[in-house]
């Protein structure tokens, strides 16, 4: 088992660097190079010069690599260019606004994914399994942002209930924090409880029609113990894979949510750093949130130690 | 898998005709077929080799093998209904997207007042021949005075142009990736498969948006290769595992004993066996780049801005929620309702390839 872990965590650092990589040269690629896209086609050669020089562009490629690897290293993130911010300020300053709605929207996502999900597949072919199954359907059918300006016109603009813009940080209390981040966490999270419920169901009742669900029913285990016990826990093997690949729609979504309500997040500075051409920026934050994915796929992988025997007692079978 | 391995053989050269068995009669199940299997019961008989079974002894799934894909898709049509529906709502999308000029009541730049709500009128004279008419707006007007059905309808066309390209960009690039690395095996199956496990670990939006930041700029074609690249993973997978299940297959190996060429058999006999798991993925992936283009519009890193596509009309409706929440809504629900139609498309085909979930997506 904690061989498997230390394969998993070695393969995550091995694709971080693969994406650091991919990212540094990606850049350096741009037709024109990273300058002229800032400066546009009339600046001077002085400028550009000058400006390749401060960003040590004008450096051989091995040695800007080697600078860009150890700067990322030491969380040396370089400075914004349009307004020379320290890019880390910057990255601190909306990071936890994103991961806010995105791990907000993951529970509430989960807390309903799971029991609709089991519920349609207990229930199946009755009313609430036909009624989760369309509700899981049609979610998985609209953008989170639709889904954030839908409930923004509802439960703001209608019914006046909660506000649609702005974030207010946790350390001015919880609720107002909790009140500017609900919408947008539901907009996340219900695609996403979408999905998992789509897998749970499945999942579920292609557990309970296997043979050892019949076995153990035959030696006269109450049905409620056996539901939970024997096929609750390999129903969930592939919903836990579900639920991490689906991780993906979530930071996704919020990059695109928080524009809906006006949140100065990540997927802000990365749109924004894009439009300006604001390099540093911009391949900081692609780094990050490919960094907080792997992270979160490395997550669920040792999450798979916990719930998959086969895991736990063998090696890496599955 | 091994139940699709089987059904491959009778397909390989002709993916898209029925094979030289009609349809048979399937246990009673579809009585369209029914009286079909009399008939032929006593004449096909002799026309049984090794390892065919007669019809007395078919099951569901070895008529289901001897069907051509073609023969599927209309069968699952026709017993599916949800999968119907599905196929007459793109259908409909896709004639609306083709003859937008000829649907639209109005052109895709022509202004009228400003955000008028759904079913108002505009009065004036807007063709010009200096009589004033009355137009009415049946989704209303946008925040720039244009016709949100015009608008729609013309975004229709961006969709479908963005969806079918982006899908054709996956679909070249990962099926040769995927059948390269399967064929060859060794080290270029772990080179290849290591770059497409990498790329499948990261959010296609990301991804989609990463490419646009390396491309920099915007435009059709910039979206089309972002969202295309994003996808291509999972086009190589299908197919790699498909290859893998045949290479060694008894026609894949006559195919090289008559001296065919890798070429020859990778793309004359190995994609054609996998056709069914492509056209699969493909619906199921069309869904998904509408929803990537609408997504990159929206953040204002797709099309160009006056260009009339669906995430754009949301991203404009924006500001005016309150005022005019119509402008944001109708598109969505367009987006909503073709995205819909797609799935429901796909699943009906998943199900009819008997291809798991776990395969597809």
């Amino acid at each position: 088992m904690w061989r498997y872990i230390a394969k998993r965590v070695a393969h995550a650092v091995f694709v971080m660097w693969l994406v650091a990589t991919t990212v540094f040269f990606g850049l350096r690629f741009v037709p024109g190079g990273p300058v002229r896209a800032m400066l546009g086609q009339e600046a001077t050669p002085e400028a550009v010069a000058a400006l390749r020089a401060e960003l040590g562009l004008d450096r051989p490629l091995p040695v800007q690599y080697i600078d860009w690897m150890t700067d990322l290293v030491v969380l040396d993130l370089g400075r914004s260019i349009t307004s020379s911010t320290k890019v880390s300020a910057l990255i601190a300053e909306a990071a936890p606004k994103t991961l806010s709605i995105a791990f907000i929207g993951v529970m509430l996502g989960l807390a309903i994914a799971i029991p609709a999900g089991v519920l349609g597949a207990t229930r199946r072919n009755e009313l609430a399994d036909y009624a989760a199954t369309l509700a899981a359907f049609v979610g998985i059918s609209m953008p989170a942002f639709f889904v954030g300006i839908l409930l923004a016109i509802v439960f703001g603009v209608w019914l006046g209930w909660l506000p649609v813009l702005g974030y207010v940080p946790i350390s001015e209390g919880v609720v107002p924090w909790l009140e500017h981040l609900l919408l947008p966490s539901i907009a996340v999270g219900l695609p996403y409880a979408a999905g998992v419920t789509r897998m749970m169901r499945s999942s579920l009742i292609e557990t309970l029609d296997e043979g050892y669900m019949r076995t153990a029913l035959a030696k006269g285990v109450s049905s409620r113990t056996q539901l939970y016990k024997h096929a609750m826990q390999n129903a969930l093997i592939p919903v836990v894979t579900i639920a991490g690949i689906q991780l993906a729609l979530v930071l996704g979504g919020s990059v695109t949510v928080e524009i809906v309500f006006g949140i100065q997040g990540l997927g802000r500075l990365l749109v924004n750093s894009i439009l300006e051409r604001n390099y540093p920026v911009t391949q900081v934050t692609i780094l990050l949130i490919s960094g907080v994915f792997v992270f979160m796929n490395l997550l669920v992988d040792i999450v798979y130690t916990a719930i998959d025997p086969r895991i736990r007692y063998g090696g890496e079978a599955a | 898998m091994t139940e699709r391995d089987a059904d491959a053989r009778p397909e390989a050269d002709a993916s898209a005709q029925p094979t030289d068995h009609p349809p048979r009669a399937d246990g009673g199940t579809e009585t369209s077929d029914g009286g079909v299997a009399d008939t032929t019961f006593g004449t096909r008989r002799g026309e049984f080799g090794v390892g065919e079974v007669p019809p007395e002894y078919e099951t569901e799934s070895t008529v289901e093998e001897h069907r051509s894909t073609l023969e599927r898709i209309v069968r699952t049509l026709r017993r599916d209904r949800l999968a119907l529906a599905g196929a007459i709502f793109v259908l409909l999308f896709v004639v609306v997207a083709v003859f937008a000029p000829y649907v639209a009541p109005h052109g895709p730049e022509e202004t009228f007042g400003l955000m008028k709500p759904p079913l108002s009128e505009s009065v004036g004279d807007f063709d010009g021949d200096g009589q004033t008419e009355t137009v009415t707006h049946y989704l209303g007007t946008d925040s720039f005075g244009h016709d949100l059905l015009t608008r729609i309808i013309y975004g229709a066309r961006v969709s479908l142009l963005v969806a079918l390209a982006t899908v054709g960009v996956a679909f070249s690039i990962g099926t040769t990736l995927g059948i390269v690395a399967g064929y060859y095996g060794g080290w270029i199956d772990s080179v290849i498969m290591r770059y497409v496990d990498f790329q499948w670990a990261f959010p296609e939006i990301i991804l989609g948006v990463g490419i646009i930041a390396v491309m920099g700029g915007l435009g059709v074609v910039n979206v089309v290769l972002a969202i295309g690249i994003a996808f291509i993973d999972d086009f190589a997978r299908i197919i790699r595992g498909e290859v893998l299940s045949i290479r060694e297959e008894e026609y894949i190996t006559a195919a090289r004993a008559v001296g065919m060429g890798d070429l020859r058999i990778m793309f004359k006999e190995m994609v054609p066996n996998a056709i069914a798991p492509l056209i699969v993925q493909a619906t199921l992936m069309i869904p998904l780049a509408i929803l990537a283009e609408a997504g990159l519009s929206f953040l204002g890193l797709g099309v160009k801005p006056t260009t009339p596509t669906w995430g754009l009309l949301i991203s404009d409706g924006r500001q005016f929620i309150s005022r005019a929440p119509w402008i944001s809504v109708i598109p969505g629900l367009a987006i909503m309702l073709v995205v819909l139609a797609f799935n429901t498309l796909g699943d009906g085909l998943r199900d009819a390839f008997d291809i798991s979930q776990s395969e597809v997506e």
